[in-house]
């Protein structure tokens, strides 16, 4: 069965809601976002459900999920640190703020932790560009940014969520 | 000066449908559905000489006159896809004055005869669009939405749509595709959104900012929003302020105020004791203005900034020291506009890819003696030649930069063949 339909049947519900009847096809990005939320990547079989509730076919899925970069189809981490080193954040020190926080983690340019919990990448322009250093975290929650950060305070934050993570796995 | 977008600057808690009422929020709304024709909302926007704040500076209300009202339904879509480097106005609305944003949509809707709108945000603005779905079902809860607003015929209801992270998406056609379930690729224009847009129906796509305008301008009169700006540019701007300054940030200013004034009486001035070298006025798809004090003396508008070589756009003004190379700056904005380079037309695809390629090579000592020519060249084949303007912004920085900063990227040292 629809893994989504069966998890999700409200959610799907009201995103199939939001769009006419017979343009179901423009739900196609908010349920690849449902797809993605509790393992933090998109599947073959994520694909095939989203294909089936839109009615088109998983190639036209696989297109979509392939085109936007907060779809992830490789498996990373669960929690995405999304470090913005476009221009406006560069010309504050955002190279350096992301080359000290990787070093920090111990881990390469767009790698994960050891453990496997943290990913760790650049993004381009997250329109905050007056409070440098930021960067935004993409979990299973969505999306939150973290604005005038420093390696310390992210390093913290990182922990925290990271500390939630486990907790949740455990139960 | 009171703020007239910013308002939230001057009223606390504006975001609260109370305090927003209780500053007279929602009365330009009942005043166009209870008391005005269509066509009447559409002759005082034009009036007021709004033009779009997204960056094409569009005349607001000659594009809502070009409706069809042959097809139907209509639609209308909010533009709160901001991703040009150096943009951050149109968070700080969505998040602040919400109330006043949705209101705008709300009398854009009225005005072309729409009963369902949509807010396209990016991907990354996950809570601000969560935000707006409170705003909105407490709209709905207080009858400012749904059906028979005010006691009359008209309905409307507002949605939002998450994108997932593609520059390309503010590009009005893009952004249509998107939100109709497919990868955001711009579409081959004619025919343009108000007589095909989403779903194949006539669409009015705004920006945040300007449709945040509105609401005052009926409220006040096209002649009061003249009293701000100058003659072909009226109003105020949000100018979104980053870079080397001093105090980085959103400014709401008539349009017109200098660049110097906003650099060094608003933004506090260049940190460090460092001078100005140049100023991207329309965030990476900006051509480069070098600071000369004819530059800083210019007035931010959408004609006059053309008068030292580069466009208004979405004033998102990034400030560059002297202390930086521009032929590193070149390097950044190329990182970008390859990263988000939609990989539809072939001189933007393959251009962005080596205009990159060769720009690296010199950022990194490897380049040979040929390759700032070869960078100029390939960037002067991909003008014009786009099917939308992702490609021309692309090179926008690259022309200007060497023209104007050429010794920058000479300097940059060259490899000897065996290393190319």
């Amino acid at each position: 069965m629809n893994r989504l339909l069966k998890e999700y049947p409200q959610e799907v519900e009201k995103t199939l809601a939001k769009y006419p009847l017979e343009q179901k096809r423009s739900a196609v990005m908010p349920l690849l976002y449902l797809a993605q939320r509790d393992k933090m990547h998109i599947d073959r079989q994520d694909m095939i459900d989203v294909a089936e509730i839109c009615g088109i076919t998983e190639t036209e899925v696989k297109a979509i999920a392939g085109f936007y970069t907060l779809y992830h189809e490789e498996p990373g981490g669960k929690i995405r640190v999304q470090v913005c080193t476009d221009i406006a954040c560069a010309l504050r020190g955002a190279d350096e703020f992301y080359a000290h926080l990787c070093e920090r983690l111990g881990v390469e340019d767009g790698g994960t932790t050891p453990d496997g919990a943290v990913t760790v990448e650049q993004v381009k322009c997250l329109a905050a560009c007056h409070n440098v250093p930021v960067f935004q975290v993409q979990n299973a929650d969505g999306l939150t940014y973290y604005e005038n950060q420093s390696v310390e305070s992210a390093l913290e934050i990182i922990e925290k969520l990271r500390q939630g993570e486990s907790q949740e796995e455990a139960a | 000066m009171s703020h007239i977008l910013l308002r939230h600057r001057d009223i606390p808690d504006i975001n609260k449908l109370d305090v927003y009422l209780a500053n007279g929020g929602f009365s330009a709304f009942r005043k166009v559905v209870t008391g005005m024709d269509k066509q009447a909302v559409v002759d005082e926007v034009k009036k007021s000489g709004l033009r779009g704040r997204g960056g094409a500076g569009f005349p607001t209300g000659l594009k809502w006159s070009f409706i069809d009202n042959n097809s139907w339904p209509h639609y209308v879509v909010a533009n709160a896809d901001e991703s040009e480097p150096g943009t951050f106005k149109d968070r700080e609305i969505m998040e602040q004055n919400p109330f006043q944003f949705l209101e705008g949509v709300a009398i854009a809707s009225y005005a072309v005869g729409a009963n369902a709108a949509y807010v396209y945000l990016r991907g990354e603005f996950w809570q601000q669009a969560h935000f707006l779905d409170e705003c909105i079902a407490e709209m709905e809860k207080a009858g400012f939405l749904g059906d028979n607003l005010f006691d009359t015929d008209y309905s409307l209801r507002i949605y939002t749509h998450l994108g997932a992270g593609a520059y390309i998406c503010g590009e009005e056609t893009a952004l249509l595709e998107s939100l109709e379930g497919k990868r955001g690729q711009p579409r081959l224009r004619p025919p343009f959104p108000p007589s095909v847009g989403l779903y194949g129906k006539p669409t009015i796509v705004n920006n945040v900012e300007t449709l945040t305008n509105v609401p005052p301008i009926i409220e006040r009169g096209a002649d009061w929003y003249r009293t701000f700006g100058t003659e072909k540019s009226p109003g105020v701007k949000i100018f979104s302020l980053s870079g080397n300054v001093e105090k980085p940030g959103n400014y709401e200013l008539p349009l017109g105020t200098t660049f110097r004034e906003l650099i060094f009486t608003h933004g506090g001035g260049i940190p460090n004791g460092r001078g100005v070298k140049a100023i991207m006025p329309a965030g990476a798809s900006s051509s480069v203005i070098v600071a000369t004090d004819e530059a800083l003396d210019t007035p931010m508008d959408y004609e006059q900034v053309q008068n030292v070589g580069s466009v208004l756009g979405s004033a998102s003004v990034i400030v560059i020291d002297d202390s930086y190379s521009m032929e590193w700056v070149v390097n950044k904005t190329l990182h970008f506009f390859k990263h988000e380079s939609c990989g539809k037309c072939t001189p933007c695809r393959e251009g962005t890819y080596w205009m990159l390629n060769i720009s690296n090579r010199i950022h990194q000592g490897r380049g040979s003696a040929q390759d700032v020519d070869l960078l100029y060249d390939v960037a002067k084949q991909i003008q014009s030649k786009c099917l939308c303007a992702l490609g021309e912004f692309s090179t926008m920085a690259v022309v200007t930069g060497i023209e104007r900063f050429r010794t920058d990227f000479d300097s940059q040292g060259q490899s000897t063949p065996a290393e190319g």
